[in-house]
């Protein structure tokens, strides 16, 4: 059943550049709704900025919208700007000004995630432009419901019918392409004011409504609000008292309803809901609640709560379209922090599926996302989490992606399926476990992690140190990232992604092997802080020891064993690490020994400290 | 426009979701009060938020000395109403250097007494995350702000370079030498925090109400003489006039403006009518284009 609500406020992204006119039709619209205090219109009666064109006395829309410092420099705009207007008819529109330039992208998808009506710039006497095919991109990909087509400066074509159809029909093509279905071209001019706020006299052919008359008009629609969620911010106590705290999403709840706890699938009943300092029988969409069980189940910070009869399977893998907001590029197999709500779970991306070619559409090949790129990708959760498509809620089908040593926001995700691997592949328990294994070889199972640079001296102390074990009569067995690469990771290279993956996989080898008992000797280069905690985060404490070979990189240039330096100056292999590529030093070794040391010095150092 | 009922519940609703986000996701947290109606607003909806539990966190004042006298008593009092486990902190230094907002220039005065202190006192608490009420329709470089805005090492705010915030999910996460400013009223405008204190009776400061005090001209804005400290020039007597204020700061620094609203519906009623944005009446905003966005990047809310 479909529904229709009226929401109070109305949300709208504006998609274009200063070029398009787009400050001008910010500043029309605001002025005459009446959202702008009066000494600031007056103010924009006489600032003039250097190189304008308007006459002294005439309000300079566009100075009531610029922000920064350095924007109104450049009369360019870097960062999203939020405003706030009156609709005529009592409701509320706010803005979410979004940067046209391609370099931001990112913040317009950050603009686009909260939006329910987007305002698409045409300059009319250029047409769509490719600028307009990546607007109309986003949008529709972020979940944009309504579209307005803002086709400005007729009045630069003397107000012109046939210019106007001419970009109404090229657009209905690209709308069909994208799956767009409410939107609506407006011919206007933001510096005459034609069809802006007024209905324009000067373009009788024209019987649509008004941009302000399309954009108020907006009303959710929902296919279904019968899915309520509530993700748990925190738990409330107070004497007697011990409720669940967070915001409804997508339905209602009330007194008396059967839901269950996720992803623990705890069953309980609704109680009592509290809110706004009383009781209340039911609360909906968008209400900041506190919801009280009876069982009193156990929940936490980042659980969910949703209908007993209707609930999202939690699931540790996805499919998801990935908007890339980091400066540094996504590489698939390493660890980000993936938050949705309140959730947090450490989560990789295995698989970059393709890359949106964003103009065209076309799916292309991708081995990393950079940022501004778009991509589909393959996700997989630590832990299983209640996500759901996001074509379905945006609240509930939204995530984003952290970097977990900068904390910075480096992705925005959008589920796109559930990929139920989660509910196939589960883990068996089996009665010999790693404990018994190592007992019955008399040792405790360990892995020793050589990491340093090529020529350090990682494969000469494991070679020693497995001697040495042998002769105790120990279990081990030696991990050498170079013999690897001739067979389990031969189709890797030595970019910094398949370094990623290179070091995960001999992780997860190693992790096995510990698993069976043995003593792991390492010997990698890993040169990578991250991926290496990565592999640490596999361990219980005490499992796992990084060892750093500290080798000055003249040593390792003049021993060359493999003769890699010789190729590295001669610009034969661009990524060896510490010359062409970084190596970053580890933090917490548990042992650094000095590569130029004696071999059997070091080797006794790591049986006294770590074995 | 009145803001409807329906808009007001969505935006307490949103500010609730954002508190308790605090609340939970940080180490420390702490709401910066400031006893004018945007604090008296963020006040009621912390209580609101964490109901029937106390607010989980301490309230902070920082107290330039400079302050309306009503101010302070008025802070007393919420502090009794709601008890509030309140914070003052004062730059000491400053005072011992007799920095005020006569001898001392309005922006250095603000910095020292204002950033300075508050810079200061996050430090000596190591809160991780300051609340403030801040909106972004008070000011350009405000409407520019995030939710959840990151403060680099020393309280800098670098304006180019913004976590982005999609959705209505936040990013709590930052390092340690980085802090959090959150500001729950960001789409609040004047107007809604008004039509709300009237809906929902919130406690108001009585110098937001008019009635006849003693003011003094400088310049075209009228300033009142809350105490002696007040330099008068020679033979000046301060006139006594109808007059209440649209925001409250410094008293030196803050203008009166004449008025007849003695009511939360009869400022309604002004505030729709005379339009005029309500940093209009601070002294140190305007002395130079961008000055909001400077002292932002130094660490003021």
């Amino acid at each position: 059943m479909t529904q229709e609500l009226t929401q109070p406020i109305i949300r709208l992204v504006t998609c274009g550049s200063v070029d398009d006119g787009k400050s001008t039709l910010i500043g029309r619209l605001l002025v005459e709704t009446d959202s702008v205090p009066h000494d600031t219109v007056a103010a924009a009666r006489n600032i003039r900025r250097s190189g304008s064109t308007i006459v002294a006395g005439e309000v300079d829309f566009s100075l009531l919208t610029d922000g920064l410092e350095a924007e109104r420099e450049q009369g360019i705009t870097i960062d999203v700007a939020y405003r706030s207007m009156s609709l005529l008819n009592g409701r509320r529109l706010i803005i979410a000004d979004a940067p046209g330039h391609e370099q931001y992208t990112r913040n317009m998808a950050v603009a686009a995630s909260r939006a329910d009506v987007a305002l698409v710039l045409v300059d009319a006497s250029r047409g769509i432009r490719t600028q307009t095919l990546r607007h109309l991109t986003i949008c529709s990909l972020m979940g944009v419901t309504r579209i307005a087509v803002v086709v400005n400066k007729l009045d630069a074509t003397g107000y012109s019918q046939e210019v106007y159809q001419g970009i109404v029909d090229e657009l209905s093509g690209v709308a069909t392409r994208l799956g767009i279905t409410d939107y609506q071209a407006v011919p206007v001019s933001a510096l005459a004011g034609d069809n802006v706020v007024h209905r324009s006299t000067n373009m009788p052919w024209y019987s649509g409504p008004t941009l302000l008359e399309y954009i108020q008009s907006w009303t959710k629609k929902s296919e279904a609000l019968v899915k309520p969620h509530l993700g748990v911010q925190l738990i409330a106590r107070a004497e007697n008292f011990r409720g669940l705290s967070g915001t409804i999403f997508n339905g209602t709840f009330n007194q008396g309803d059967e839901v269950v706890v996720l992803p623990s699938k705890r069953k309980a009943k609704i109680s009592q809901i509290v809110a706004h300092g009383g009781d209340l029988k039911s609360a909906g969409d968008s209400e900041a609640v506190i919801l009280v069980l009876e069982p009193d189940v156990d929940a936490t910070r980042g659980d969910s709560v949703e209908l007993a009869s209707n609930f999202t399977a939690p699931a540790d893998r996805f499919n998801a379209n990935l908007v890339w907001l980091g400066e540094t590029e996504l590489l698939h197999s390493r660890s980000y922090y993936l938050i949705a709500g309140s959730t947090q779970v450490p989560a990789i991306v295995t698989k970059i599926r393709h890359k949106l070619e964003i103009t065209s559409g076309d799916h292309e090949a991708a081995e990393v996302l950079a940022m501004n790129e778009i991509g589909a990708v393959e996700i997989a959760t630590d832990s299983p989490i209640a996500l759901s498509p996001y074509k379905e809620d945006r609240n509930t089908g939204s995530f984003i992606l952290v970097d977990r040593v900068t904390l910075n926001t480096v992705a925005a995700g959008m589920v796109n399926h559930i990929l139920r691997r989660s509910d196939n592949v589960s883990e068996h328990k089996y009665e010999v476990d790693s404990l018994a294994r190592a007992t019955q070889k008399n040792q405790s199972a360990k892995v020793i992690w050589l990491t340093g640079l090529s020529g350090s001296g990682k494969s000469t102390i494991a070679n020693e140190l497995e001697k040495r074990l042998y002769a105790t009569g120990a279990h081990s067995y030696v991990l050498d990232g170079d013999n690897l690469r001739l067979g389990l990771n031969k189709d890797l290279g030595f970019t910094r992604a398949d370094r990623a993956e290179n070091v995960r996989r001999v992780g997860e080898v190693a992790h096995l092997m510990a698993d069976a008992g043995l003593i792991v000797i390492v010997a990698l280069v890993s040169p990578f802080a991250e991926d290496r905690d990565s592999v640490r985060a596999l361990f219980d404490k005490g499992k796992f020891a990084e060892v750093w070979v500290k080798t000055p990189v003249e040593v390792c240039t003049d021993r060359d064993p493999k003769g890699l330096y010789k190729k590295a100056a001669d610009g034969a292999l661009p990524n060896l690490s510490g010359v062409g590529q970084e190596y970053e030093p580890p933090i917490n070794a548990e042992l650094i020994l000095d590569g130029t040391a004696e071999i059997t010095a070091n080797v006794a150092k790591i049986m006294d400290e770590l074995l | 426009m009145k803001s409807s009922s329906e808009i007001l519940k969505a935006l307490e609703n949103e500010s609730i979701e954002i508190l308790r986000e605090t609340a939970a996701a940080f180490r420390k947290p702490v709401l910066l009060y400031s006893i004018g109606k945007d604090s008296a607003v963020l006040l009621h909806l912390a209580m609101k938020a964490f109901y029937p539990a106390p607010i989980p966190f301490p309230v902070m004042h920082i107290d330039t000395t400079w302050k309306f006298r009503e101010m302070i008593s008025f802070r007393e009092e919420m502090v009794e109403k709601y008890n509030l486990n309140l914070i003052k902190h004062t730059n000491a230094e400053g005072v011992a250097e007799n920095i005020n907002p006569f001898n001392t220039g309005a922006s250095e005065y603000t910095r020292i007494m204002k950033t300075v202190a508050l810079r200061q006192a996050l430090d000596a608490n190591q809160f991780d995350a300051a609340i403030g009420g801040s909106r972004r329709d008070e000011e350009r470089s405000r409407a520019k702000e995030r939710i959840f805005s990151v403060r680099e090492a020393g309280h800098r705010w670098d304006p180019r370079n913004q976590r982005p915030e999609l959705w209505r999910t936040y990013n709590p996460k930052i390092t340690n030498d980085q802090t959090m400013r959150v500001f729950p009223l960001s789409d609040w405008t004047e107007l809604d925090i008004w039509n709300y204190i009237e809906e929902n009776d919130v406690p108001v400061n009585p110098l937001y109400f008019a009635k006849e005090r003693p003011v003094v001209f400088r310049g075209e804005q009228m300033i009142m003489v809350d105490d002696d400290r007040f330099p008068l020039i020679n033979g000046e007597v301060p006139v006594m006039k109808k007059i209440r204020f649209r925001t409250l700061g410094c008293y030196p620094l803050t203008a009166a403006v004449e008025s007849d609203a003695t009511t939360v519906s009869e400022i309604v009623e002004e505030v729709m009518n005379v339009k005029l944005s309500e940093r209009a009446t601070r002294l140190i905003d305007g002395e130079k284009e961008d000055s909001m966005e400077k002292k932002k990047t130094e660490g003021y809310f």
